[in-house]
């Protein structure tokens, strides 16, 4: 069984995004970029899965070629080949789900595991996409995965609790938090990494047109909150509440 | 602009997220309801009481008991070739459908609105809500998802639409399958429309102390509880009482972080709070920098201090 999960270098969640004066985006020069947090648990995943019948893992990433890098971690971990479109201008989802589904046409996974958002953009679009393209069942924000030869099995986390859903294969699915803990790639594994395969491709390639639907007028930082003030105990407090109404 | 309004239900009752859904489609146009379901007459009438709706469509079929979305995008899909826009809530069912309605409509969704600026431009949270962005659209259609917490709720009364029933025929369950739902019974109010939440982090320690020392002060305070993702993660609640950029996006009139520090990734889902207040033992946690009232000390000795005292 092969699986293939899409990887996107986004700012490292560690780093506060700072919005730049000009106000055309957030400020990504000299700044940690990483793995998107959630793609790392698809990649996990995908790893874990080859104990139950997966055979071959592409991680594919579109964007700028330091995405390159992103592709190098998900081969260190355990992924055993890449494919990177290279696109310099911003590929929105819709057109990433687009290039997806020409990979999945070409390559035929019976798997796609995805983030359920990239932290940047945190658009929460490119997997449900992707399977209505495809026409096939999605699993969204999954914390458990189980998979048969013909089927998997997805817990997801929803408003309220959880959800468990069948799909057959092929399948969409989206990672919540919770699915799993990823590994942290061993220096032998990021040595050997460097020569696995990583393709490289173009939207054009795909025959995709990715001229994004959206522009973007303005970005700018939101409304600030100031700190207020410390009480210094809890009867100062419960008088503030009661101020407030908030208790009798 | 011709509107069409996912509507959230439980086959009972309208979810309150709709009706915040209803105001921002109402700044683009003429709003009509989808009330797709089994068994579906009780929500349609009661969602043809929301102020400004114009039609309440139905669709009722056993395929559609459970909102999936391969089931139902379909049957939204056929609905717009008489809408301009769709909009839901953005709730894990909403963002689980509207996507795939936006895709099978070769349209980019504009996701979580905080603002209808136009008909064609809306702010939006990225980066966890560090940066608003200003977005317009040059698709002809719109797909939209809705922050609750950034719009007023339309009134759930009042309005007197007609209920129009569309062909629900031809839909099934193919390529998934609803198994089963384990959805926890709320004894409290709910964390999206709650106007007090008591939240509890890592620092509770243990599901044990989450128990004993948050929740009673949440029921003095007729309060919903939340957590952060640590809380969560370490089992001491359910993970639906996340609060964060990837959780719950809140905004209640008081909110009480105890021993939360503050990440950005929490702050992002709970900084539109009114009245913000934190308690944590670390005077220099990233909390007090948006808190309005903070106390610093031992949760174990304040909380039920607190509680005791209220
Ligand atoms: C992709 C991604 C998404 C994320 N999404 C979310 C999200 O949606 N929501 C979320 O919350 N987090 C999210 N996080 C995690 C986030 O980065 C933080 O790790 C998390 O919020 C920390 O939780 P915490 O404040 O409970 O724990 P900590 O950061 O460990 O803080 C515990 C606090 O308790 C205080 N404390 C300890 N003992 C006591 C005591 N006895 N009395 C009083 N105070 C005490 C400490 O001083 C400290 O400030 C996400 C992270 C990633 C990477
Ligand atoms: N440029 C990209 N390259 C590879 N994967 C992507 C890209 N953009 C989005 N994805 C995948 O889609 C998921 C959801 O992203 P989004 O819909 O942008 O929030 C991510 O977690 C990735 O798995």
């Amino acid at each position: 069984m092969k699986v293939l999960v899409p990887v996107k270098r986004v700012l490292d969640y560690n780093v506060k995004p700072r919005v730049k004066a000009d106000g055309t985006g957030v400020d990504l020069a000299n700044v940690k970029m990483s793995m998107n947090p959630f793609d790392e648990i698809a990649v996990e995943e995908a790893i874990r899965l080859k104990d139950k019948g997966v055979t071959e893992i592409v991680a594919v990433s579109i964007g700028e070629a330091k995405s390159q890098e992103t592709l190098r971690t998900a081969l260190a971990m355990g992924a055993d080949r890449a494919i990177l479109v290279v696109s310099d201008e911003k590929v929105e989802p819709l057109g990433v789900a687009k290039l997806l589904k020409a990979i999945v046409d070409a390559e035929k996974p019976d798997l796609v595991i995805l983030g359920k958002q990239a932290i940047d953009d945190d658009n929460n679009q490119t997997g449900q996409m992707l399977a209505g393209l495809l026409g096939v069942g999605q699993a969204t924000f999954a914390s458990k995965v189980e998979l048969t030869s013909d089927s998997v099995t997805v817990t997801r986390e929803v408003d309220g609790g959880s959800e468990t859903e069948k799909l057959s294969l092929p399948a969409i699915i989206t990672t919540d938090l919770r699915l799993n803990e990823p590994r942290y790639a061993s220096l032998p594994n990021i040595m050997k990494a460097k020569s696995k395969p990583l393709d490289q491709k173009t939207p054009a390639d795909y025959g995709v047109d990715v001229t994004p639907r959206l522009t973007t007028l303005k970005v700018v930082e939101p409304p600030k909150r100031t700190a207020g003030v410390k009480v210094a105990d809890v009867d100062e407090l419960v008088a503030k509440l009661k101020a407030m109404g908030v208790a009798k | 602009m011709k509107t069409l309004v996912w509507v959230e239900h439980d086959g009972k009752t309208v979810k309150d997220a709709t009706l915040a859904v209803v105001t921002a489609a109402t700044k683009l146009g003429e709003v009509d309801l989808l009330v797709a379901g089994s068994g579906v007459d009780a929500v349609a009438a009661e969602a043809a009481k929301i102020a400004g709706v114009s039609t309440v469509l139905t669709a009722d079929n056993a395929a559609l008991e459970h909102p999936l979305a391969e089931t139902v995008a379909p049957l939204i899909v056929k609905l717009m070739s008489d809408h301009d826009a769709f909009l839901a809530p953005a709730t894990s069912n909403g963002k689980n459908i509207a996507p795939r309605v936006a895709a099978l409509l070769d349209v980019m969704q504009i996701s979580d609105i905080l603002s209808v600026e136009s008909e064609d431009t809306f702010t939006r949270p990225i980066y966890a809500g560090n940066a608003i962005a200003t977005v317009q659209t040059k698709d002809a259609k719109k797909v939209i998802t809705v922050r609750g917490t950034a719009f007023e709720k339309a009134a759930a009364e009042g309005g007197s639409a007609k209920i129009v029933s569309t062909d629900g025929a031809g839909l099934e369950q193919s390529v998934s399958t609803y198994v089963g739902s384990e959805i926890a019974k709320l004894e409290r109010p709910e964390l999206t429309s709650a106007k007090v939440i008591v939240s509890g982090g890592r620092a509770l320690a243990s599901s044990e102390n989450f128990h004993a020392v948050i929740e009673p002060l949440a029921d003095k305070l007729g309060a919903a509880v939340g957590a952060s993702r640590a809380a969560v993660d370490a089992g001491y609640v359910p993970n639906d009482y996340q609060v964060g950029q990837t959780g719950k996006i809140v905004a209640p009139e008081v909110y009480m972080a105890i021993g939360i520090s503050g990440a950005i990734q929490h702050l992002a889902g709970m900084k539109d709070s009114k009245t913000i207040i934190a308690i944590n033992k670390d005077e220099d946690a990233p909390i007090f920098q948006v808190a309005d009232i903070g106390l610093v000390g031992d949760l174990f000795k304040i909380v039920p201090e607190l509680t005791s005292k209220l």
